[in-house]
């Protein structure tokens, strides 16, 4: 055997880094860098939501109504006809007195808003500026809401995040049955939106008979009961309070009859407002309503300080559990849709697995047989070549993170079929040149050389296509893409530098008597 | 082993290039054909719609399920299939749902709860909006990455290698998706990821014919291009047919034990494995010929190029020894 030489040192290096890296995603270790399975192998659910945030806007001009509303009782300035309209607040001065001091709020508080004035009556609407802001907030708040959320519900791993200009990509693995799958999309698309409102009094008794229409001339609105559909309250339609102000829900029990109920806690601000509301309106109902949907609406007895209630329904305690989670983790200012759901089962990613491994296998092993038969010692050398690809593959995906999806296992499969043309075409080129008559050590330097080119540049054109793929493609795409790419880059490695080597080291080995044992030929002098 | 021996007589390709064209031609035109008259058959990645995988213990009372999907308004035009296996099916139907909270899984759950112990193993749902971004997105990628090809070759080789190589191309792609036509696959993303690879792979092969021919136009005395490349084609014609045969192997135990889910994508690349390697040996050589690739011209600038190279290297030199 000659000395070794550099190229057959790099070869073993790269081969020890491929097999050493490769192992903790082999043996599915808890430790080390390994590649992630994609949700197409492992099972899960991958969401593509859209944000409506035309609605951020909408709730957004109630929220300035809400403002209004709350200035003007706390500096005792006497209002009328409070309402919105056309996404604008409107309302009417009843005592010209009070002018200046409106203004002072107007100034103060309100600032990126239009203000249009018509004798005493009010127009507020937002400019572009603010709605453009709105909007995007209302974007970045659906990520941050429901990763939060997604997180606290406790799976493992879940991602979320901004694609493009206004999607989120939600991918949860590990949901084991449809049950769950369906408490997580409740938990997602929950808007959370809490808010406490005044019960119309004056008019709530004739509520059974009212329309919409006829609700929304006095300022008001229609909405039922979360558990009986048929109870209607009138309620005030700008509310007292809002789940802005909260900071914190949890799971109670409730002491009489032991059902699960959510205790919420509300920031200073929003226990001056509860406090002050209370203080006034005793004797009067307030409803707690969650989603549209009113949970109570209790008589209010006597002032509540400390800012703290209750939301009580006919709560099963998981879902008081994703109830509190939504409440902790805000509201969503704008709701969420789908545009692109995929739901893998685990028993269905444990059949892709299964049967891409098979084909992996057996494409892996006729391959290698096939250039023994043909080759003889020179198919072996590019069988070697072939097991460290395989093994690099692993190693960098794992290096990096990667994740490996199904079209991800077919990119293998197919590498494994592409790799081995470096090692054909180099030994057609050896073949020949030793059919010519020339030494075994020229055949096999100069068919090196003359086969590089076609290599390189047939190499060089798959890769191309296959960046362009990775850059256009997406989730199980990039995968394809991504082991293709790093199958041919290895390949250059192993298929050309390392057999090369291999050639090299074990050259004085090889009988020029025994070119069929060695080269898979007959005939040649 | 050895099926083509080193001596192998020349084979005259070139003389039968014109029989070649017109079967290359006519199943192109075939091929138009089946995707203008019965056009491709997109899958929900790109038309938008749901699919869901359905299992059952022991066999899928297919007909039962049709019975009772075609009555639903939503389903009328619900389409089930078995899916790989007779316990298997696939349920596929344009309906989409936009609510988060509204699961199509969950309605099929109602409706087909009397029809047999089965489970639901997946649920593939795309709004027509992403299905339409989808689609220019996979276009998009076709174009560039047969731009980029185009770029490179150009500066490999020739423009006419490049032309050739990119007809050469454009003919593989319109006959595997005559291919998909005609057995109406459903097209989705891998299959677009197929096409892709069948466009870098008959590449691959075009270029190693081409690299031959590139090297024989150097070595092999005669200026007749036709000689040079029936020469070149027939040196690489083992080559040629070994990488063919392992990526044919490797394809065909995708396309058999691969599962249901790569079923399309492996056949697109058999498709494709064997239009791209009679290609790059019918198609893209000849077209070479008929662009009047001219041998001499292409000498006569290489020399040219090797003149300059050899003029500066002197200059170089020169200067290395302070002559300038």
């Amino acid at each position: 055997m000659n000395k070794l030489n550099y190229r057959v040192v790099v070869f073993l290096f790269a081969f020890l880094f491929g097999i050493i890296f490769s192992i903790p995603s082999l043996t599915q270790s808890s430790e080390g860098k390994k590649i992630t399975l994609g949700l197409d192998l492992q099972g899960g659910l991958h969401m593509l939501l859209s944000v409506k945030s035309e609605v951020a806007v909408e709730s957004k001009v109630k929220s300035i109504g809400t403002t209004i509303k709350y200035k003007l009782d706390d500096e005792d300035i006497i209002f009328d006809d409070l309402k919105i309209e056309n996404k604008s607040v409107k309302f009417e001065l009843l005592d010209k007195d009070d002018l200046k001091k409106l203004t002072k709020i107007l100034k103060d508080d309100f600032k990126d808003i239009n203000i249009k004035q018509e004798g005493l009556k009010f127009t507020l609407t937002l400019n572009n500026k603010l709605i453009d802001e709105t909007k995007k907030n209302a974007i970045k708040q659906a990520v941050d809401t429901i990763r939060n959320r997604l997180n606290m519900f406790g799976l493992a791993e879940p991602t979320v995040a901004k694609q493009g200009v206004d999607k989120i990509l939600v991918e949860v693995p590990g949901i084991k049955t449809q049950a769950d799958e369906q408490r997580i999309r409740e938990l997602i698309a929950k808007a959370a939106h809490l808010q406490m409102m005044a019960v119309d009094e004056d008019r709530d008794a004739r509520v059974s008979t009212m329309n919409k229409a006829e609700a929304k001339q006095y300022g008001d609105i229609i909405l039922t009961d979360v558990s009986n559909p048929k109870q209607r309250y009138l309620l005030h339609s700008i509310p007292i309070l809002d789940g802005s102000m909260l900071v914190d829900a949890k799971v109670g029990y409730d002491r009489q009859n032991n059902q699960p109920l959510i205790n919420f806690k509300l920031n200073g601000q929003g226990a001056k407002i509860f406090g002050d509301f209370s203080g006034k309106s005793v004797g009067k109902r307030m409803a707690i309503v969650l989603d549209n949907k009113v949970y109570s609406a209790p008589v209010i007895r006597e002032r509540i300080g400390g800012g703290s209630g209750q939301i009580s329904g006919n709560f099963t305690p998981q879902e008081a559990h994703d109830i509190a989670i939504a409440l902790r983790s805000g509201a969503l200012l704008a709701p969420v849709q789908v545009e692109e759901k995929r739901s893998v089962g685990p028993s269905l990613g444990a059949d892709s697995i299964r049967a891409s491994m098979i084909a992996l296998i057996i494409g892996f092993l006729s391959v290698v047989v096939f250039m023994f038969i043909y080759y003889g010692m020179a198919g072996v050398i590019a069988d070697i070549a072939l097991i460290a690809n395989l093994f690099l593959i692993l190693a960098i995906m794992s290096l990096f993170e990667a994740t490996l999806t199904l079209p991800g296992m077919a990119g293998i499969v197919l590498t494994v079929g592409m790799a081995v043309d470096a090692n054909v075409i180099i030994n057609e080129r050896i073949r020949e040149l030793l059919h010519a008559g020339n030494s075994i050590t020229k055949s096999i330097e100069q068919g090196y050389n003359n086969a590089f080119t076609a290599i390189w540049d047939a190499n060089v054109t798959t890769l191309i296509a296959a960046v362009v793929l990775f850059a256009y493609g997406t989730g199980p795409i990039k995968g394809f893409s991504l082991t293709i790419s790093i199958g041919i880059l290895a390949s250059m490695l192993t298929a050309i530098l390392g057999t090369h080597g291999i050639y090299q080291w074990i050259l004085p080995k090889i009988d020029k008597n025994r070119l069929d044992f060695w080269f898979g030929i007959k005939g040649a002098k | 082993m050895e099926v083509f021996k080193y001596n192998q007589p020349i084979i005259g390709f070139m003389a039968n290039a014109k029989k070649f064209a017109i079967l290359s031609l006519s199943l192109v035109i075939i091929s138009l054909g089946l995707l203008f008259f019965k056009g491709l058959n997109y899958g929900i990645d790109f038309a938008g719609g749901t699919v869901i995988q359905v299992k059952y213990k022991g066999n899928a009372p297919i007909q039962k399920i049709r019975d009772i999907l075609h009555q639903h308004k939503s389903y009328k035009n619900a389409n089930v299939t078995y899916f790989g296996s007779n316990s298997d099916i696939a349920i596929k139907t344009k309906t989409t749902s936009k609510d988060v909270n509204v699961d199509i899984s969950d309605q099929m759950n109602t409706l087909l709860k009397d029809t047999g112990e089965y489970e639901i193993r997946g649920v593939d749902m795309v709004g027509p909006a992403v299905g339409n971004e989808l689609r220019t997105q996979g276009l998009m990628a076709m174009v560039l990455s047969i731009l980029g090809i185009l770029a490179y070759i150009s500066f490999r080789f020739e423009w006419r290698f490049a032309l050739a190589s990119v007809l050469a191309l454009v003919h593989d792609v319109t006959i595997s998706l005559g291919a998909l036509a005609l057995f109406q696959i459903d097209v989705n993303l891998p299959i677009l990821a197929a096409i892709l690879t069948i466009l870098g792979y008959s590449l691959n092969d075009t270029v190693i014919v081409f690299d031959r021919i590139r090297e024989g136009i150097r070595t092999i005395k005669t200026t007749n291009l036709s000689d040079v490349i029936d020469e070149s084609v027939t040196r690489t014609l083992s080559r040629t047919t070994l990488t063919s045969l392992t990526t044919f192997f490797v394809v065909l135990t995708l396309y058999l034990f691969g599962g249901e889910l790569l079923k399309g994508f492996s056949f697109t690349l058999l498709v494709g494995v064997v239009v791209g390697t009679y290609s790059s040996i019918f198609v893209a050589s000849p077209i070479l010929m008929w662009l009047k690739f001219s041998i001499s011209e292409f000498r006569a600038k290489e020399a040219e190029k090797l003149k300059r190279e050899k003029e500066r290297e002197r200059m170089r030199a020169m200067y290395e020894q302070g002559t300038i």
